[in-house]
């Protein structure tokens, strides 16, 4: 794979799914909060 | 009677990821990533996810929220002129809960041909002949034959709505997607593990990733991203509405919306490695190129990848697996269509959920016989193109300015932000306002105009005049007669 292929997949995979597992922090942190 | 709850916040977020990841992620979002610039393509489509997927999904889960009703009831709350616009969605997800349960059909019964690879070598022939008995005398107004062999298939999706609607928002759809959602997403992850590192897997990966950044100027590329992040996310046509109208009152609204969007579009980027490693190890075998392989639709789903499955090491347990995720992608978004309908039929007629979704699934059964037809995937085909280009844009593009330009925008930003984890600021009205209402504007202007100007498909005129906009048509003067006569009785 290219560099650039490579690049974009962690670019994607990473703000989707990054973005995913950041959200569940916020939901789980409010959690523990109540 | 008080209305039905969702049994948890993780029960909410798998339905409505359930509800957005669908057949279209799996078949058409690879394709058009390959299309329009590879991994350069992310840029418009991530952008389009933050300014518009992610601020349309928060308005749809603040609607429903608030006003604790389906897609008719909340849009005459905002204005009761416009009580016709929920009944025009609520009979968008009508039509498509007819057809899409076909392909879910076709997808079930490729699960059990899977298993021998009954399409043999010739796997194009087989789909259109053997299979659907498509002849050259077909037209979406020849139907031909009913497809006996398609009945059984049918039957067992319809009744899997069926059971899941008629059980209950808790009972049924709750429980159904907390066993596919992490089922499909495990199916997908085990199928790019075997496949990823099959010769030649990686170059059909690279094909889909790999960036031409000159496309990012391009106008249609951007539309194409737009395009795919209104399709794909379940908004606009009552759905999402209907789900949010189960948020117990104490919910949250936006981190809700931001999971549901980021797990759909990270789970289409998934299914695209899927894809086009599968692609990828097909070409290498054959010792063609990628390009000459690639496909998306129907043809990718029930042509090319069965013939790459052929091709691939224990295919008689990788086939079966790849149609079961199809299946449980489709299912999943098929029950979130039937219930859009019957959350709109329940709360506008008083109807109780048995009796809703008895009627509504039997109903959708028999409509959805003339697409088991010899000449059932032309007429597919055409509805789609004009439920999805026309109607669901034109609804898409109406509730926006309903709510953004009729109504207090500003009251649904407090109403969202009041119990959410973190609140949105003004990006979110800007986004609503101008963003998604402008984009839409050009894409639905951009459709009606190649709706007129091309004959979609090579289809005779009397067809796409008669069924394609007349269909459209139709379904406005019953939305708009049901809207007056509704607003006749709460004047007596």
């Amino acid at each position: 794979m290219s560099t650039g292929a490579i690049i974009m997949m962690i670019i994607g995979l990473g703000l989707t799914w990054g973005g995913a597992a950041v959200c569940l922090g916020i939901a789980l942190k409010s959690r523990k909060g109540k | 009677m008080s209305r039905e709850q969702w049994g948890s916040r993780t029960g909410f977020i798998l339905a409505a990821v359930g509800s957005a990841v669908g057949l279209g992620n799996i078949w058409r979002f690879p394709y058009v990533t390959y299309e329009n610039g590879g991994g350069a393509f992310f840029i418009p489509y991530l952008f389009a996810m933050l300014t518009a997927g992610i601020p349309f999904m928060i308005l749809e889960f603040t609607l429903g929220h608030k006003y604790r009703s389906g897609a008719p009831k909340t849009l005459a709350s905002l204005n009761r002129r416009f009580e016709w616009l929920g009944w025009f969605q609520v009979m968008i997800s009508a039509v498509i809960a007819c057809y899409y349960v076909v392909v879910i059909a076709w997808a079930i019964s490729y699960c059990y041909f899977a298993f021998s690879q009954s399409w043999g070598d010739d796997s194009n022939s087989f789909f259109f002949g053997t299979f659907l008995g498509l002849t050259s005398d077909n037209a979406p107004s020849r139907l031909g034959d009913l497809r006996w062999n398609l009945l059984l298939p049918l039957s067992i999706a319809w009744a899997a709505t069926y059971v899941a609607t008629y059980r209950g928002v808790q009972g049924g759809i709750e429980k159904i997607n907390k066993i596919l959602m992490p089922l499909l997403f495990l199916l997908v992850l085990y199928l790019i593990a075997r496949i990823a590192f099959l010769p030649g897997a990686l170059d059909g990966i690279n094909w889909m990733f790999a960036p031409d950044f000159s496309k990012i100027w391009d106008p249609k590329v951007w539309s194409a991203a737009y395009g795919q992040i209104f399709f794909t996310l379940s908004v606009g046509f009552a759905i999402m509405l209907s789900y949010a109208s189960f948020l117990p009152e104490k919910s949250d609204i936006n981190n809700n919306a931001f999971m549901t969007v980021l797990m759909n579009c990270g789970f289409s980027m998934l299914a695209g490695i899927m894809v086009f490693g599968a692609l990828g190890y097909m070409a290498h075998a054959q010792g063609t190129a990628l390009t000459e392989v690639v496909s998306s639709g129907v043809g990718l789903a029930f042509v090319t990848l069965p013939t790459a499955i052929n091709l691939l090491p224990a295919p008689g347990i990788m086939g079966p697996l790849f149609f079961l995720a199809l299946v449980f992608a489709g299912v999943s978004s098929h029950i979130s269509i039937a219930q859009a309908v019957i959350t709109g039929l329940m709360d506008k007629l008083g109807w109780n959920r048995h009796q809703a979704s008895t009627l509504f699934c039997t109903l959708g059964f028999l409509i959805s016989l003339l697409f088991i037809t010899q000449g059932g995937l032309l007429l597919l085909d055409l509805v789609d193109y004009f439920i999805n280009n026309v109607a669901l844009l034109g609804a898409c593009l109406l509730e926006l300015l309903l709510a953004g330009w009729l109504c207090r925008l500003t009251d649904f930003q407090r109403h969202a932000n009041r119990l959410s984890e973190f609140r949105v600021g003004n990006w979110w009205l800007f986004c609503i306002r101008f963003v998604s209402v402008g984009i839409l504007l050009i894409l639905l202007f951009n459709n009606i105009l190649g709706a007129f100007r091309e004959n979609y498909g090579g289809y005779a005129n009397h067809e796409i005049y008669f069924i394609g906009w007349g269909m459209i048509g139709i379904m406005l003067i019953l939305a708009l007669s049901i809207n007056a006569a509704s607003r006749q009785e709460s004047r007596l």
